[in-house]
């Protein structure tokens, strides 16, 4: 990559994020324009993917809603995202958790983290 | 007003806008460039400026370009394209054409030498929709039938057929400037330009912009 290209997506990498990981389950905070208000909607799931670098770094969160998996890929540093929390790690051996999918309910949940 | 700078294209990342939007854009370093020669309409027959940019080592150039410069009192440039301007605008020899002629939000259209495909059949060059891919055709790629019989017994001028494509001078017209960095001499404009990366482009205001 170009050195000018890479300065300019430095100056746009939040650093004010944790350090969150595949296999974490975590609450999204969006920030969400309506009307012309602003308001905050937290999203909760488990992160199966992490995509790209720098800024352009993007993760998706997937999370069962009314029984329909749901997944939502956010752009890390998108200032649309007010905060990441944690909630609990997840143990897993791959970088993309694509078999979970195909699994429901108990055999769908990962070992927590030692 | 007419304006226009010339660059070299670096690359394409993405930048977020206020609310929040990613945004793809191309990132030029344009300029400084500067003013070679003033064409008016009483010596040239029209009036246009010529500008340059891009310095060169002084013995890379020749004797009658030397003296093109001299005249200009500016050092040796690499590049030299001329822009049309309007009668009653004010330009001096050697007067410096940097980014901040361009403000955030306009209009442009970029001039460029798009990247050459070589030989290239009418599926990619003219977007033929070609043949079936299976079920025993075997009319794939092929351009057809490529004109008429006994009369004229010829084939018609301007007829799309395979050949060289690219490598061509390209103006992608009404390209929003995102940002205007002074410092860097950056110009990020929304979505692709032509040409490869470190390419010349020429940057001037749009000619059929809607917003001026």
């Amino acid at each position: 990559m170009h050195n000018i290209i890479e300065a300019l997506e430095k100056e746009q990498v939040r650093d004010d994020l944790p350090d969150f990981r595949v296999g974490d389950t975590v609450n999204v905070h969006l920030k969400i324009v309506e009307s012309g208000k602003e308001r905050i909607q937290v999203y909760k799931g488990l992160i199966i993917r992490k995509q790209n670098g720098g800024a352009r770094e993007t993760f998706t969160v997937r999370k069962i809603s009314f029984g329909v998996g749901v997944e939502k890929t956010f752009p890390v540093h998108s200032p649309k995202i007010a905060k990441i929390e944690i909630l609990s790690r997840g143990h897993t051996r791959r970088a993309k958790l694509y078999f979970l999918r195909e699994r429901v309910g108990k055999r769908a949940k990962l070992k927590e983290k030692r | 007003m007419s304006k226009g700078i010339l660059g070299k294209k670096i690359g394409m990342t993405q930048v977020f806008d206020e609310s929040g939007k990613s945004i793809p854009v191309t990132v030029i370093t344009a300029g400084p460039c500067v003013v070679t020669q003033i064409k008016t309409p009483n010596k040239d027959g029209y009036s246009a400026i010529q500008i340059g940019y891009g310095d060169v080592k002084e013995k890379r150039v020749n004797k009658p370009l030397k003296g093109h410069f001299d005249k200009a009192k500016i050092d040796s440039k690499k590049h030299l394209v001329e822009l049309c301007v309007g009668k009653d605008e004010k330009f001096e020899l050697a007067q410096r054409i940097t980014v901040d002629v361009f403000n955030e939000g306009e209009k442009t259209d970029v001039v460029g030498v798009s990247k050459g495909k070589g030989f290239a059949g009418v599926v990619k060059r003219w977007g033929f929709r070609g043949g079936p891919g299976s079920h025993g055709s075997h009319f794939h790629r092929a351009p057809g039938a490529i004109g008429m019989c006994a009369t004229p017994s010829r084939v018609l001028k301007g007829r799309k057929l395979p050949g060289r494509m690219g490598n061509k001078r390209v103006t992608a017209k009404n390209i929003e400037v995102v940002k205007v960095d002074k410092e860097r001499n950056l110009l990020l404009l929304k979505g692709s330009v032509p040409g490869s990366n470190g390419g010349l482009v020429l940057i001037k205001n749009a000619v059929k912009s809607s917003n001026g």
